[in-house]
């Protein structure tokens, strides 16, 4: 069924909260944000909080250890350094810490990633800041099939998993933070990202897994997000130039499918990871990790945001990666 | 308060106003890409406590920060550079509106709400150790007093005896959520069980801001240690442009469209009791008219309500304001309009 990336989420949340009482709803603003899940489960299940992230995410581990199944709104990922202490030393905590006796099944929903002017306080990725949490899932989807189904594997997991959705796949967020409902302001959406087919009935994608967008010899562009769509863009410029690029969606930061990255290593012997999270200390340093010590011979390029992400659309262009970055890049690993 | 000092206070307000609508307006043209929380409604609570501050005095403020700084006499065209996202603005075109840096003024802001609780807190521990006798102020709105680090920088104040000001701006609305629905008993009275005096006071009237800030500046600059202000306000412009629940009473048709087909279907589909449901429903009716309500009060422009107090004279002040800030405005966009 062809559905929006938000409505794909939506749907996931509604089937989970139709089949399992214990699953509710709680953050921010959530009674407008949510309000289908509002007016079909009621208050009760889907509950506003007030601006005190602290408090709610916290409260969210306390009530998934205690029997319920939270999905906790902190709104946009970014504010999560308001409440970290909830993520890092708490839910990612109970499971080591009682011996694998007492887990924490609760998801983190946050909307995440840049283009459309807002700055790197409302803007930044920060995969890579919580996948480097042991004890945390960190999944982010990049077209609306694999929202959904990243979203039931989420609700059904037994462990705490934060999901990212990038705004420039969210028609809502970009309404809401971008356009205003503006007709003389674009982005750039890609289209396959924000609206697709959704498999019926409903299943969930594993977490952890892969997948092959495009198949390649000669470069594999590991990504995930709005970059795959980049990475896609690029790849067929590539193909322009006789050059076959195979794009690799990641779907999770952790954990990491290492068997997907490992192969296409293999195959190719080139690998360029697209990141949009923060470049160093991150994903793409892990991704060349796991091929090094894989003994595995490729050379290896990343590329990514170095700084803040700046307010000036133009200034943001040169941060984040775009398809033509990712073209050169690839093309000039390929002639190194 | 003597006459002329009011009339200052309203220049000021005017000013604010009138730099507010411009960014609308730079907004509403497409110049401006992402979010924009206007201070229009703000005026009146901001030009009572900037009217106190001196050279040396530091402001930490919300993500509605134009309005202190264009009162505190920030440069306009380098502010409406920086709205544009230009390499001549005032933070280069790096920070937009919600992440403006003056350190001239001592001033900075930043969007994540509360922050300028612990800013305001370091702003005032600075000065009371390197200029004695100055202060620090912070704003910040009702939704950000259920905030942590907001609540623990009143109890560090307090602590510290620091020379800072609380002015909480309270609008009523923590983003699209009734502060009321998710705020336990009174602010004004939560910030005295901090142990340091509280005023509510008015913030549709630049006068009685100006008098509170009075009393809290002045104590503040003694050593007397922190104080807090409520003012009750309102968002003219509601949280930011484009704010869902105000489109929604611009275009009730088209909105309902959009909205009404899937929150029928929902309702119709398994899950809560009907009793819940309506429960749900009642919830987005009454945030739609609440919004509505407050729309017709057009008595909550603090323009209106401090320009009263000043009879013709206000219309004059306004019109002075609005040349000298239009002008500012079209030096920055001189040769560039297109761009």
């Amino acid at each position: 069924m062809r559905m929006t990336f938000s409505q794909a989420i939506e749907e996931a949340i509604a089937y989970a909260m139709a089949q399992d009482e214990r699953v509710i709803v709680f953050g921010e603003d959530v009674h407008l944000l949510r309000m289908n899940l509002l007016a079909r489960f009621g208050p009760q299940r889907v509950m506003n909080t007030p601006i005190s992230e602290s408090a709610f995410l916290g409260a969210a581990v306390g009530a998934a250890m205690a029997g319920l199944r939270p999905i906790v709104e902190v709104m946009l990922v970014d504010f999560i350094g308001v409440c970290l202490d909830a993520l890092l030393n708490q839910a990612a905590k109970v499971e080591a810490f009682s011996g694998g006796r007492w887990r924490v099944p609760m998801v983190v929903r946050a909307s995440c990633g840049g283009g459309y002017g807002d700055a790197g306080q409302h803007e930044q990725c920060l995969w890579g800041l919580l996948a480097g949490i042991p004890g945390l899932a960190v999944v982010v989807p990049s077209n609306p099939a694999d929202a959904c189904g990243l979203m039931l594997a989420s609700i059904l997991n037994n462990s705490p998993v934060v999901f990212l959705e990038h705004k420039l796949l969210s028609d809502y967020w970009l309404l809401y933070l971008g356009s205003g409902g503006r007709k003389n302001v674009s982005f750039d959406v890609p289209s396959d990202g924000a609206e697709g087919e959704v498999p019926l009935p409903l299943s969930a994608v594993p977490i952890g897994s892969a997948k092959v967008r495009r198949a390649g010899k000669d470069i594999a562009i590991i990504t995930l997000g709005v970059s795959v769509h980049r990475a896609l863009e690029a790849a067929e410029k590539l193909w322009g130039r006789g050059i076959e690029a195979e794009v690799i969606d990641l779907r999770s930061v952790s954990p990491l499918d290492s068997e997907a990255i490992l192969s296409a290593a293999a195959k190719t012997r080139r690998v360029l990871v697209v990141d949009e999270d923060y470049l160093g200390f991150g994903l793409s340093g892990e991704v060349a990790a796991i091929i090094s010590s894989s003994g595995i011979q490729s050379s290896f390029a990343r590329i990514g945001p170095l700084q803040a992400i700046p307010y000036a659309r133009h200034l943001e262009d040169e941060v984040l990666p775009g398809a033509d970055d990712i073209f050169r890049a690839a093309f000039d690993l390929i002639q190194r | 308060m003597d006459e002329i000092k009011l009339e200052k206070l309203y220049s000021q307000m005017a000013r604010m106003r009138s730099f507010e609508l411009a960014a609308s307006d730079l907004w509403q043209r497409g110049m401006i890409s992402g979010e924009l929380h206007l201070g229009t409604g703000e005026e009146a609570v901001v030009a009572g406590v900037v009217a106190h501050l001196v050279e040396g005095d530091a402001m930490a403020l919300d993500h509605r920060s134009t309005p202190p700084l264009v009162a505190r006499g920030a440069d306009i065209k380098l502010l409406a550079s920086e709205l544009l996202g230009w390499q001549d603005g005032i933070c280069r075109g790096r920070g937009g509106h919600m992440h403006l840096f003056v350190p001239d003024l001592l001033s900075a802001s930043s969007g994540i709400v509360g922050s300028s609780g612990p800013l305001g807190v370091g702003f005032a521990l600075a000065a009371s150790r390197l200029r004695p006798g100055k202060v620090a102020v912070c704003f910040f709105g009702e939704g950000a007093m259920n905030q942590g680090m907001m609540l623990e920088s009143l109890n560090l104040a307090v602590s510290w005896k620091l020379p800072l000001v609380f002015v909480c701006k309270d609008n009523g609305w923590a983003i699209t959520t009734r502060s009321k629905d998710v705020t336990s008993g009174r602010l004004e009275r939560r910030a005295r069980a901090f142990g340091m005096p509280s005023w509510r006071v008015n913030g549709l009237r630049a006068d009685k801001v100006w008098e509170a800030s009075r009393r809290a500046i002045s104590r503040a600059r003694a050593g007397g240690g922190p104080a807090f202000i409520l003012a009750r306000c309102t968002h003219l412009d509601g949280h930011f442009l484009g704010d869902p629940l105000l489109r929604v009473l611009e275009d009730p048709v088209g909105q309902m469209r959009e909205i009404g087909e899937p929150l029928i279907k929902s309702v119709a589909s398994e899950g809560a009791t009907w009793k819940e449901k309506v429960a749900g429903l009642g919830s987005i009716g009454k945030t739609i008219s609440v919004v509505a309500l407050e729309r017709r009060l057009r008595k909550l422009d603090p323009l209106e309500v401090t320009g009263k107090l000043l009879g013709d004279k206000a219309l004059e002040l306004r019109a002075e304001a609005e040349s000298e800030i239009e002008a500012e405005v079209a030096k920055a966009l001189k040769g560039r309009e297109g761009l």
